[in-house]
């Protein structure tokens, strides 16, 4: 062959791969533009084209879409990828991966997508991700696609198995596969081992699996499989649901106990019934609202420590107005339970009012920190953070309460003004500051409590009113006048609600804690731990 | 009995008289407008900016000149969200301050609770809340959706594009979920749905500690079946129950969750990132692209001098109720209630989303149906939407109001008319 020859070979085989490598870049093009035009159903078929192309580009864009990033430019009706960058778009062309400048969402229209799309690029991206170098990508694809359990992605996991090394992620991937083995037509054989694989998992999502199997299969014997396999998942799920409701009865019980360890101060040990109480509560949850907002607007780096700067707050500002209140009303109606009842009600009613015209009626946004946000799993039982915190949170606030009344001078007269009266002021005591530093102290306290509740209900003027009544219930429950009592009253009725309310629904269950409360207080009218001694009388 | 009722005409004719007079009287003088909407108390959080779009309304109508040469005048009344009060409240509109018609209510009680105020006085109230429908008077205009404009599209949404077969109806426990719920049930078991794939949970107002009611749904959604869950959870426990959803890592293309009672309002107070793919059902959203609309929150948005301030569902009816009012009136060419109930009935204005509502003669009113899910901004994406729906009153899924029409006007004037026996006066009132 001639040099001119191999020339002419050479440039005709260099044509022929620019034209192959055009030809794909059309193709991308077009199963690109599929993607942006008709109803949902094309859409469907669009993006199972383009995860089965096999292009590089195709996970990005799938990504994007499923995130709503993905844009058509009006004006030359380009294909996107938009991230938000403060009030603008930074753009991407989404075929070339090219940077585009940036833009508003005023000149891009949005492809949308629904739910069921979501699922699909989900599993999609899934099959196209198994390889990537990521381990954490990996094991989020055979999750997915565990879950999405579609005989198509077979052939993709088989490809991943065989090079998977990690041997949880190949655990993972196998798994995946044993789902999608049960949704194929795969020979009897395959189908019980992929059970006997998904049964081993135990777990919520296995059982969806098996039960979907048991409803579908053909084949007595998979059915069989699956339906056994299905109730010895729901077994071991049984017990792990009873640990479950432990939890949420001790995490409801946190709560309670942080609503009513203000009270069991106020009420418990001063005799003061104080409607307004559930205000103090609110009145912490605003302070924690104000304290962020200030962080947000001057100095963001701070958002991570704003409860913890609440805090300090929280109690001044709920043990202040606490003072202002008994020394402005409460003291002048000792003795008169009925008027003193009236009276915080009513200042209850005014609070409320005062912070809807402060801040609006409408609830007010109170961000979690990062360490406060998302979950864990414990075995089956799922633990969130934020109330993790809170349990703790309610835990140091109840050690911290007892080692000031046992241990500081303010305890020690607390005390004793409510043991015997005459005699501390005998003894030189002057009661009506222990009063009012005592009232002080219990607002305070549920200052606190607002803050943490400021995570897990909404900021809105009607927030003390949900937790008054479940407070003095906690309190007399327990026993007034004894703080063990107030923590071992709460956890009990935490407890107790979370075990009835799978049976009973959450309506039923109040009324019977309600019902179970007066049939106690009848038997026992002190309370779980009775005061005894001179000081009942 | 014979007596109080002589006395009760005697108001009545009294009352007119008074309002005869008045009105031959007050010629030029503002026509008064009454507002009944709770300014306080649990209910403040969502009526309270009903309030305030009806007084945006008043005062854009009076830019254009009032209607008939006179101008508006709005009296708003606190009934601070306590049932027996709307009732008081709303006979001191009628009778004392003699407005020639009341936009207000947000729960189904509270216009329980002002019925036969509005009934006896001969009064017009314009209802702006979707509610559980079973009920027609001739004294009120329902401009929200009745079960057929929301709660039965989504449904149908639900099961045609996201193949569902299980479902959850939780709800709060009072009158708009149980009767939804009732009507839900019937119509699910009447597309094939079994017993035991249907789950019913009610819960108290202001319920907050949703962990084990969340849980228990994951449990009923894993029984290898697509779930869903219905809520007609109302108010301000919806934050700590998609707060928990998002906790306990429910997303929504596993169970999806579609809501009635969330609008862009109650979204306003919490982070929708966990939240996205949720749906609501409604007849209208503040995202919806049209003229109308953007030119509605732009006025909106500098009425409240706050240039995030969210546009709702309720708010649309109001914009809508209004205006159909104000053409009944120019129509009759008073504001005589017989006159202007009359003249409502067949009276198209254009609604927010880009079409025309149309007032039925069972004072129910036409509209599309919208599915929207929820985004991270806060706000919905459309994603079905029905053509114009007529309310209906009488739900055909009930057995006891399946026979039940209604239709105001005459020679018929009837609110419950039987087509099977042929006679008015069926079931309630």
């Amino acid at each position: 062959m001639s040099p001119k020859h191999i020339l002419a070979v050479l440039l005709s085989v260099l044509a022929s791969a620019a034209l192959a490598g055009a030809a794909l870049a059309a193709d991308l093009a077009g199963l690109v533009a599929n993607l942006t035009t008709g109803g949902f159903g094309e859409r469907e078929a669009a993006i199972t084209a383009l995860a089965a192309s096999g292009e590089q580009r195709a996970a990005p864009i799938l990504d994007a879409l499923a995130a709503g990033q993905l844009y058509v430019r009006k004006s030359d009706n380009l294909v996107l990828i938009g991230k938000p960058d403060g009030n603008q778009l930074s753009l991407t062309e989404a075929i070339s991966g090219k940077a585009a400048g940036s833009g508003t969402e005023a000149e891009l229209d949005r492809v949308r997508v629904n739910n069921r799309l979501r699922g699909v690029i989900e599993a999609a991206v899934g099959s196209l991700t198994l390889m990537s170098p990521n381990t954490k990508v990996r094991r989020d694809a055979a999750e997915a696609l565990f879950k999405r359990r579609d005989a198509s992605s077979l052939a993709a996991l088989d490809a991943a198995l065989a090079v998977e090394k990690d041997p949880r992620i190949k655990r993972a991937m196998s798994e995946a596969r044993a789902a999608s083995v049960l949704a194929s037509d795969a020979p009897t054989a395959q189908k019980l081992d992929a059970i006997a694989l998904v049964r081993e998992r135990a777990d919520r999502d296995s059982l969806g699996v098996l039960e979907a199997t048991a409803n579908s299969a053909t084949d007595p014997e998979v059915k069989a499989a699956a339906t056994a396999g299905a109730s010895a998942v729901r077994q071991t799920l049984a017990a792990w649901e009873a640990a479950q409701n432990v939890w949420y009865g001790i995490s409801l019980g946190s709560v309670l106990l942080l609503a009513a360890i203000g009270l069991a101060i106020t009420f418990g040990t001063m005799g003061v019934i104080n409607m307004a109480h559930g205000e103090m509560v609110m009145l912490g949850a605003y302070t924690t609202f104000v304290v962020q907002e200030i962080i947000r607007t001057s100095a963001p780096h701070l958002f991570d420590a704003s409860l913890l700067i609440a805090l300090p707050l929280a109690f001044v500002v709920a043990g202040g107005i606490g003072i202002l209140i008994e020394r402005g009303i409460i003291r002048f109606l000792y003795g008169r339970p009925l008027d003193t009842l009236l009276a915080t009600w009513g200042l209850s009613l005014v609070l409320q009012q005062a912070v809807r015209s402060i801040f609006g009626s409408s609830n007010r946004e109170v961000g979690a920190p990062s360490w406060m946000s998302g979950a864990f799993q414990l075995g089956q039982i799922n633990v969130t953070y934020g109330r993790l915190w809170i349990v703790v949170f309610s835990l140091i606030v109840f050690a911290t309460l007892i080692l000031v009344l046992r241990k500081t001078p303010l305890g020690l007269y607390m005390r004793a003004v409510t043991q015997n009266r005459p005699m501390a002021s005998a003894m030189g005591i002057r009661t009506p500051r222990v009063d009012a530093l005592t009232f002080g102290l219990g607002s305070g306290i549920a200052g606190l409590a607002g803050v943490a509740l400021s995570q897990i209900d909404n900021v809105s003027p009607n927030l003390g009113q949900g937790y008054i009544i479940d407070s003095f219930m906690v309190v007399v429950f327990g026993g007034v006048g004894n703080l063990f009592g107030t923590l071992i009253g709460a956890l009990t009725l935490g407890v107790v609600n979370k075990f009835l309310e799978p049976y009973a629904g959450a309506v039923l269950g109040k009324i019977l804690v309600l019902v179970f409360i007066i049939l106690f207080i009848q038997r026992r009218p002190r309370g779980l731990f009775a005061l005894k001694g001179r000081s009942v009388e | 009995m014979k007596f109080g009722s002589m006395m009760r005409t005697g108001l009545v004719a009294a009352g007119l008289l008074a309002g005869a007079a008045g009105s031959a009287f007050a010629q030029g003088a503002p026509i008064k407008v009454g507002i009944l909407h709770s300014l306080s108390g649990t209910m403040a959080i969502s009526e309270t900016t009903l309030k305030d779009v009806m007084l945006m309304l008043i005062e854009e109508q009076n830019k254009k000149g009032g209607v008939l040469g006179r101008k508006l005048e709005a009296v708003v009344v606190d009934p601070a969200s306590n049932w027996p009060l709307f009732a008081e409240k709303a006979r001191e509109l009628l009778q004392k301050d003699k407005v020639a018609a009341v936009f207000g209510c947000w729960t189904s009680v509270s216009r329980k609770s002002v019925l036969p105020v509005f009934e006896e006085l001969n009064g017009i109230l314009f209802y702006p809340v979707q509610y559980e429908g079973e009920e027609s008077s001739r004294n009120v205009f329902y401009t929200g959706a009745a079960p057929n404009q929301q709660a039965i599209p989504a449904v149908d949404y639900l099961m045609a594009n996201e193949k569902v077969q299980r479902w959850v109806l939780a709800g709060t426990d009072y009158v708009y979920p149980r009767t939804t719920n009732k009507i839900l049930e019937a119509y699910l078991k009447l597309k094939g749905v079994k017993q035991e794939d249907i789950l019913i949970n009610y819960t108290p107002f202001g319920h907050s500690d949703w962990q084990s009611i969340v849980a228990n749904i994951k449990k009923f959604g894993s029984a290898g079946k697509k779930t869903a869950v219905v809520s007609t959870i109302n108010g301000d426990a919806n934050v700590p129950f998609y707060k928990e959803l998002g906790n306990q890592g429910i997303k929504a293309k596993d169970i999806p969750v579609v809501a009635f009672s969330v609008g862009e309002e109650e979204l306003a107070g919490i982070d929708t990132k966990p939240l996205i793919g949720h749906l609501a059902a409604w007849n209208y959203f503040q995202s919806v692209k049209n003229p109308t609309n953007e030119a509605f929150i732009k006025t909106w948005q500098t009425f409240t001098k706050n240039p995030k301030r969210v546009t709702n569902d309720p708010m649309e009816a109001h914009v809508i109720g209004f205006n159909m009012w104000i053409e009944a009136v120019k129509k009759a060419g008073t504001t005589d209630a017989d006159a202007v109930i009359d003249a409502m009935i067949g009276i198209a204005v254009p609604n927010l989303t880009g079409g025309l509502s149309a007032m039925m003669p069972n004072h129910h009113i036409t509209k599309p149906v919208l599915i929207g899910e929820i985004q991270g901004n806060g706000q919905f994406d459309v994603v079905s939407s029905t053509a114009l729906v007529l309310g209906d009153e009488w739900s055909d899924y009930l057995p006891d109001s399946k026979d039940l029409i209604s239709d105001w006007r005459k020679p018929m004037s009837c609110g419950n008319f039987n087509v099977v026996t042929g006679k008015c006066g069926g079931k309630g009132k």
